[in-house]
């Protein structure tokens, strides 16, 4: 299924779901009100989906969980949330990580 | 007479709320171009043709979820698992959505439609406060078309010229990571309970213990288990306010 026409049906369901999903309450105009109880559940949704996507990436290294004071990628991570909760700048926190794993891996051995 | 100057007095603002919308929208494209770049270079890493990674920026247009769009491409998992964890990452949409509805609601459906279809982190987060403060004037909808449009055009460039410089960026800059720090960058500031610090920490815990589950599902059954978790521990809320 992984071919040409799969791509792009899967790319089709995956910008009509995104496309329903902004549109949802948007489409009801004033019919559809968000209930306290599916409003409590959507909160949550943001962090832990993005907490999801961060956590692999900061702490695994070649396939493996890494939570050594050597693993270049946890020590960047934990200076760009420093910056990140001082600054609140989505910039700030790139720049700063990204020099900081740069050097991490320097001094660490250049580990990629 | 007084119907061609009403329309020229309408025209006027809503040409001077887009501009403004635009003007909101410019100091987020510092964080959303690089993102865009990095998404084009990624997408080819991952096996997917020049034509996929361009189109899924309009057809898709979520910056995330188009990164684990191609991660998951590129580790052969099925399309079904695909479109679910796209639609689950792009989840929170949701709540952008019930959050401008009330501003919409008397739009005609064309403009409901395009701004459904503009409505991203950033677009909603530069437009919120002009809805929220700003005066309920009848063209106010042009300056979310304003941000959402600017963070469109951005996204659409920025991911070609992504794709052009493809291989021109060597791994070891490990331009990829500035994904995770984008996501580090939202996700700290916007905790502000003690269930939502549950809902990330179990996320992330799950994140790392269900690595071995088929088809990368361990994203969807960290943040089921994140969200669960978090609605779990409501009652640790009580007396907060910023917590870390």
């Amino acid at each position: 299924m992984n071919s040409e026409l799969g791509l792009n049906l899967t790319l089709l369901a995956c910008g009509l779901l995104t496309f329903l999903t902004r549109f949802s309450f948007i489409a009801g105009g004033r019919r559809l009100a968000l209930g306290p109880r599916l409003q409590a559940l959507l909160r949550y949704v943001p962090p832990a989906v993005l907490a999801a996507l961060i956590a692999p990436e900061v702490f695994m290294r070649d396939a493996a969980l890494d939570l050594s004071p050597g693993n270049p990628r946890l020590i960047a991570a934990a200076v760009a949330a420093v910056v990140a909760l001082r600054t609140r700048s989505v910039t700030l926190t790139i720049g700063v990580g990204l020099v900081t794993l740069w050097v991490a891996q320097g001094l660490l051995g250049g580990a990629l | 007479m007084t119907a061609p100057a009403e329309f020229g007095a309408h025209e006027a603002s809503a040409r001077a709320e887009f501009v403004a919308g635009v003007k909101a929208e410019l100091p987020l494209l510092l964080g959303v171009v690089p993102f865009g770049l990095i998404f084009g270079v990624l997408g080819l890493a991952a096996g997917l043709p020049a034509w996929a990674v361009i189109a899924m920026s309009s057809v898709v247009f979520g910056g995330s979820s188009q990164v684990v769009f191609a991660q998951l491409w590129g580790a052969q998992v099925p399309p079904a698992v695909i479109t679910a964890t796209v639609g689950v990452v792009n989840l929170r949409h949701a709540l952008y959505s019930a959050s401008v509805a009330q501003y919409l609601r008397d739009l005609p459906l064309r403009w409901r439609v395009l701004l459904a279809y503009l409505l991203t982190d950033e677009a909603y987060a530069a437009a919120i406060p002009r809805f929220a403060q700003g005066p309920a004037t009848p063209a106010r909808h042009w300056f979310l078309f304003g941000t959402g449009f600017t963070l469109w055009a951005s996204w659409q460039v920025s991911t070609v010229v992504g794709v052009l410089m493809g291989a021109a960026i060597p791994a070891a800059w490990s331009l990829d990571f500035s994904i995770a720090l984008t996501f580090i960058a939202l996700l700290l500031p916007g905790i502000r309970r003690r269930s939502e610090l549950v809902a990330a920490l179990v996320a992330g815990a799950v994140a790392l213990a269900a690595q071995g589950l088929p088809h990368k599902l361990w994203i969807i059954a960290a943040a089921v288990a994140g969200i669960a978790a978090g609605a779990a521990s409501r009652r640790l809320d009580k007396a907060v306010h910023h917590e870390q």
